[in-house]
């Protein structure tokens, strides 16, 4: 067991030691995105209008803090990989290592995560700024954590099944871009037409940005979407490893 | 002399075609082996599946008596792979890299500090090992994938096309370090579309062709074989003919035959470029 943390942390600690040379361009180049999105729909369309009892710009801000947890965590972790992959070729150096498979996928994971969750919460700390009515729960660390982490391990599972940088960016702007847009991030999904509403549950942002938003608005928490995404997370892990095993001996 | 690395009817296919088609070799413990081919011959491949990098179709390799699918872990604790381009994390310095392939094979905390001293001083790269690979020239990026390599002082070094890309000087400081680490007790599995680098490092010569071993023995037996002395006849600047013979009294002999005006005349010591085209009816560089 301590063999494998130990692995897992020495996966981890080359692309740690990676950030630690760029994060400041890894930080702020990541919150740009979420930034322009809370002043555009938060300010821009959103001002004056409410969602039931809230305002717009405390309903957007938890679908905002989603979405920087999503993209950052993938784009954190599918990015890095495939520059391993394709570029520096240094992923061979792992497989060749006695590290296991498992253990490659979960450190592999874990710069997706760290990422996305600074981000999230530098988010995070400016809709509170802007909103201190919204509720930073244990609960609501706890999602954004899980999603995180899902997210995470969806960007690995991305980037180990596709094989060329063609095929990640027409990833990205076939699934990528749509979920950013859909998943009941600026709107509520309540609004949708119910064969829409279905399709876009098989996503797991949206799941995400319904539990965010349930814990920090004080709604009751849906537990089921946790459980989903955590369902997410688990066959992103398992995808991960048949990938490998696929090539790898 | 004890047997290393036993290849037995080692197959890889890409849907039709053959990458490696059917190898049996045997690596002794201690030389310096050499893959020779030209690029798409099957020796990457090769190699990859003896690194426990990609599974066979067909066919089993043994490293130090274990398997590389059904043992992959023990292989792992007694080779090192450099592999054709440098795979190292370009965004981070030398020093950085070396810790990091410490880590993944385990070395505890002491043991990798001195362990990466010793290795910058044997390879010569102490005063760069601060400095960011991507800094780095050729020949040093390649000096530094080998150390990464060595990190856990491993029993076989694969070195697959060690040379590509690096200027002479570059080329034979490589070539020194080779020969120096197989003094030290380290067997060397390498590829090459080199001839003079095989000819200069190896002391047994693999000859791949479209997945296939023509050639197996010394560089020395190879030409022996065909005949030590080559005699070139280039007819009208257009043709060139080949003849082999087993030394220069016999080739002199054949030369002094021919007709007063059949062209130039080279008479030469024969090479494994000539084993090769003799062989396959191709060029060793020709891919």
């Amino acid at each position: 067991m301590l063999d494998t943390i130990k692995d897992i942390y020495s996966v981890f600690w080359v692309d740690l030691r990676n950030l630690r040379h760029h994060w400041r361009s890894a930080i702020v180049t990541s919150l740009v995105q979420p930034l322009l999105y809370l002043v555009a729909f938060g300010y821009g369309l959103g001002g004056g209008v409410r969602i039931g009892e809230v305002s717009y710009l405390a309903f957007v801000i938890p679908g905002i803090v989603a979405l920087t947890s999503f993209s950052t965590s993938f784009n954190g972790a599918a990015s890095k990989l495939q520059i391993d992959r394709f570029f520096y070729k240094s992923f061979d150096e792992l497989l060749i290592s006695p590290v296991s498979l498992y253990s490659i996928v979960a450190g592999k994971t874990l710069i997706g995560t760290l990422r996305g969750s600074i981000s999230s919460i530098a988010i995070l700390l400016v809709g509170m700024f802007l909103m201190p009515t919204l509720e930073v729960s244990p609960l609501f660390l706890l999602a954004l954590f899980v999603s995180c982490f899902v997210f995470s391990l969806f960007g690995v599972f991305i980037a180990l099944v596709i094989d060329s940088h063609h095929g990640m960016s027409t990833f990205n702007n076939l699934v990528i871009l749509p979920m950013t847009f859909l998943c009941g991030t600026f709107f509520s999904l309540n609004e949708l037409p119910e064969p829409a509403k279905v399709a876009l549950y098989i996503l797991p942002l949206t799941h995400a940005s319904q539990s965010l938003r349930a814990a920090a608005l004080g709604y009751p928490f849906p537990w089921l979407s946790l459980l989903v995404l955590a369902g997410f997370g688990i066959a992103f892990f398992v995808g991960c490893i048949v990938a490998l095993r696929k090539t790898s001996v | 002399m004890e047997e290393f690395i036993v290849a037995e009817r080692l197959t890889k296919k890409y849907g039709n075609i053959n990458a490696v088609d059917g190898l049996d070799l045997v690596v002794y413990s201690g030389e310096i082996f050499g893959f020779l081919g030209p690029n798409g011959a099957g020796k990457t491949t090769t190699i990859r599946m003896m690194t426990t990098l990609t599974k066979p179709t067909d066919g089993r390799v043994h490293i130090n008596g274990f398997d590389v699918v059904h043992d992959a872990c023990k292989v792992r604790e007694v080779i090192g792979v450099v592999q054709q381009h440098i795979s190292l994390d370009r965004d981070l310095t030398v020093r950085e890299n070396m810790e990091y392939h410490a880590r993944l094979r385990r070395l505890k905390p002491a043991e990798r500090k001195k362990r990466i001293s010793e290795l910058l001083d044997y390879v010569g790269l102490s005063e760069y090992a601060d400095r960011m690979v991507d800094a780095l020239s050729g020949g040093m990026k390649k000096r530094a994938a080998i150390v990464c390599s060595l990190i856990h002082n491993p029993k076989v070094l694969f070195l697959d096309e060690p040379t590509v890309g690096l200027d002479a000087q570059g080329r034979r400081r490589l070539w020194d370090l080779v020969r120096r680490l197989n003094s030290d007790g380290t067997t060397i599995f390498l590829t090459t579309h080199y001839i003079e680098e095989a000819e200069a490092l190896c002391r047994r010569v693999g000859i791949m062709h479209r997945g296939r071993l023509i050639a197996l023995d010394t560089p020395l037996a190879l030409r022996r074989k065909l005949g030590l002395i080559a005699v070139e006849t280039i007819v009208g600047n257009r043709e060139t003919h080949y003849q082999f013979f087993a030394d220069r009294a016999e080739a002199n002999r054949y030369v002094q035959s021919l007709p007063p005006d059949v062209g130039t005349v080279i008479i030469r010591e024969s090479n494994l470029e000539d084993v090769f085209v003799v062989q396959t009816g191709e060029k060793v560089g020709g891919g």
